[in-house]
């Protein structure tokens, strides 16, 4: 079964086209990773799936598991199955993290609070992360290390059917790395479908993609295997241009 | 157990309409309407049956009333037209009230819908309850009533203990200060009057509650709290109307005295219905050691100026003073808190969170000036402004002036938007728009809430929700 699909996929953002036409299909249980140089659109692609008004789909459209929701609310896609690991997780103020987790379970799975608060405090644990985080405000402070970790827990808590995750990896040590990695590993081998944006391979050593697609200027320019991923460590994205021969060559 | 389920009912509630209720007629027994005049005056004192003196105190009051300007910092208030108000409201009561059961039918349902029988038999050492222009009942937990502790309707007190408010009434809170604190004690009627003994302390909360009936009347409540040496008590005060067309005017005052020692907290929680004009005169009068907290949430109303003040008169005398406004909607909170620093040792803080959404207003004001010679004092002001959208404004006017070289003031102030990029994070957790606002706004006003007795935390949290619903704002 087809989990997402993205069809010709125009994003204009600020009055500025971003997105220039982005193809791809993400069957259930797949894990996909999408590569790009920095301000290619990466996390436009990301924020458009979620649903984010600043992101405005002048062409084309997303389907998810068949159904198209291209002008869904992002709550209502979040209700669907759908989760976004932020590249920059936003603080906010005056919001407890344990209330919010309490509040996500209720919204995305039906979990009573009390039952929310025993299932919080067992993640905490598992994920290796100090319980005392629970007190603080919503990425109030956090380090950029901090700020993934509490990805991932929500991300583990919620259990979603799509988990897109952009730079889960970037600005965290190697020790965070490992708990990140292990997560997202987890999650898939229980059959959530992935889509992982990333910078740097590394990665990648704990997981095991279906597929790599590259992104350039708002296009994907070419799709292949793990093959790509060496190709651009050792070469960097100039060796795949924009209409992707140079990898064919 | 009838009386349990109105809390379930009301944390259930879908709409504030359900919660305030929609204005009944009921009878009135009287009424005064029109003109301000000395005649009325006297008429409203005749009726209540009043001594000389306080007819005095109400005839000069009138005076200063003509002669006052209309303060430059009122706006926003064209609509009063004080001739048309109904100035004085007594409703049919008949006998002595004694128990709820006494009252009439729709004056209890009113209290009833509001959970007030069921708090004060809970949670309460005493209640007042005032309906328009009159306390309607009034009972203080016979254990306390031993104790020397004395909780009277006000016109009770002037009647039984004339010395005693004498003393202490109109020297808190002057009546020439301004315009309505004169309109207020030419016209007061209501309220209640408080006396807590030399080292007695209270252990469970006063409460008064303040119902306007109907729309046009003008409620002019006055509540006078006296605190002896190394007493305590937290006194909580509660606001609320039924719905009605058309507006009505409140001019409420509140003069606290904390001898030495004495610690007095002071709660309200004013959720008035949007089509009431809220003025509120508050002040504490703070000796040695003793310490005063005000806490004053503005929820409701069409436009409310409030500032509760403290005056440390005595050494080492403190005050806390929280305040919180939200002003969701077409609707202003002027608000704010005033100190005066007189003696060495002491200290202020003051905390001001203000809400703004849908298009409200909130506007802080605030004072504090330490005179010279109140050596080694400290005030604190913190405002934090949250506004939740493009179309709302909070603006703080903060005065603060220490004439004192080894006193400190330190003021912060911080002003938080609920940017696309806060509401899109909370969306994409499956949280929507009005959740998130009010999950947002509860975080924000946390540190004041921790200060709140627990059932009515949870009746606030709930009001607050519906504010936020889809379907609950009241326009
Ligand atoms: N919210 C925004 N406002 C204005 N420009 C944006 C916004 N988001 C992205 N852009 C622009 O879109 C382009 C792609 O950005 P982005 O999707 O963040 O790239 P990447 O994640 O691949 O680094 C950049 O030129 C960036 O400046
Ligand atoms: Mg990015």
């Amino acid at each position: 079964m087809l989990m997402l699909k993205v069809k010709n996929l125009h994003v204009k953002v600020a009055d500025k086209e971003i997105l220039k036409g982005v193809d791809f299909e993400l069957a259930s249980g797949e894990l996909h990773v999408v590569m790009g140089p920095n301000g290619s659109g990466k996390s436009t692609l990301a924020l458009t799936i979620a649903g984010h008004p600043k992101y405005e789909v002048v062409n084309g459209r997303i389907a998810f598991e068949g159904e198209d929701i291209t002008g869904a609310k992002p709550e209502e896609r979040a209700r669907k199955g759908i989760f976004l690991s932020f590249q920059h997780p936003v603080e906010v103020e005056g919001v407890k993290i344990i209330q919010f987790l309490q509040r996500v379970l209720k919204n995305l799975r039906g979990i009573d609070e009390v039952e929310a608060y025993d299932m919080i405090f067992r993640a905490v644990q598992e994920l290796g992360l100090e319980g005392s985080i629970l007190s603080r405000e919503l990425n109030v402070g956090f380090s950029g290390g901090e700020r993934k970790k509490l990805e991932m827990l929500q991300a583990y808590l919620v259990k979603p059917k799509l988990l897109i995750l952009d730079e889960p990896d970037s600005g965290v040590d190697v020790d965070s790395l490992k708990v990140i990695a292990g997560v997202i590993a987890k999650l898939h081998s229980e059959g959530t479908s992935i889509l992982l944006i990333t910078h740097y391979g590394r990665i990648l050593e704990y997981l095991n993609p279906q597929r790599v697609h590259v992104l350039k200027d708002g296009k994907l320019v070419v799709s292949g295997g793990m093959e790509l991923v060496k190709l651009i460590e050792e070469k960097g994205f100039a060796a795949v241009d924009a209409d992707g021969t140079a990898v064919k060559a | 157990m009838a009386q349990r389920s109105r809390l379930e009912e009301i944390l259930k509630a879908g709409s504030l309409e359900e919660i305030l209720g929609t204005a009944v007629p009921y009878p009135k027994e009287i009424e005064l309407k029109g003109e301000l005049t000395r005649d009325m005056v006297e008429e409203l004192s005749r009726i209540k049956n009043e001594p000389e003196w306080m007819l005095r105190h109400r005839l000069n009051a009138l005076e200063l009333f003509q002669k006052l300007p209309m303060p430059r910092w009122v706006v926003g208030i064209e609509e009063l037209d004080l001739e048309n108000l109904t100035l004085y409201s007594k409703p049919e009561i008949g006998k002595e009230v004694k128990d709820w059961e006494d009252l009439p039918e729709n004056i209890r349902a009113t209290f009833e819908r509001l959970n007030i029988p069921e708090i004060e038999k809970r949670f309460l050492s005493g209640l007042t309850a005032v309906f328009d222009s009159e306390s309607v009942y009034s009972q203080l937990k016979g254990e306390f009533e031993k104790k020397g502790i004395i909780m009277l309707p006000m016109e009770e007190a002037v009647q039984k203990y004339p010395d005693m408010v004498k003393k202490y009434f109109g020297r808190v809170f002057p009546a020439g200060e301004h315009k309505f604190s004169a309109l207020h004690h030419a016209l007061w009627s209501g309220g209640v009057f408080v006396y807590v003994p030399k080292g007695v302390r209270i252990p469970f909360p006063v409460e008064a509650f303040f119902v306007i009936g109907s729309a046009l009347e003008g409620q002019f409540e006055h509540t006078l709290l006296v605190a002896d040496e190394g007493s305590y008590i937290h006194f909580i005060e509660g606001c609320s109307a039924p719905m009605y067309k058309g507006f009505s005017f409140h001019d409420g005052m509140v003069e606290i005295y904390a001898h030495r020692n004495a610690t007095v907290k002071f709660t309200t929680i004013q959720n008035w219905s949007r089509n009431v004009i809220n003025f509120n005169n508050k002040r504490a009068i703070i000796e040695e050691n003793a310490y005063v907290e005000w806490i004053e949430g503005s929820i409701g109303s069409q436009i409310t100026y409030t500032y509760p003040s403290s005056v440390l008169k005595g050494e080492g005398a403190r005050t806390a003073q929280y305040v919180v406004s939200l002003s969701n909607g077409p609707f202003m909170k002027d608000t704010g808190a005033k100190t005066w620093h007189l003696a060495k040792n002491t200290s202020s803080k003051i905390v001001s969170k203000s809400i703004s959404a849908n298009g409200g207003i909130n506007i802080y004001r605030g004072l504090v000036r330490i005179l010279k010679g109140a050596k080694n004092s400290t005030a604190t002001v913190s405002c934090d402004s949250l506004i939740l959208d493009e179309e709302s404004k909070a603006y703080t006017y903060p005065h603060n002036q220490s004439d004192e070289p080894s006193a400190s003031i330190i003021h912060e102030a911080t002003t938080g938007k609920l940017g696309e990029d806060k509401l899109f994070y909370m969306n994409s957790r499956g949280i929507s728009e009005e959740e998130a606002k009010s999950l947002i706004v509860l975080g924000f006003i946390s540190e004041i809430l921790e200060g709140l007795p627990f059932e009515y935390v949870e009746v606030l949290k709930k009001v607050i929700e519906l504010e936020f619903s889809e379907v609950g704002g009241v326009g």
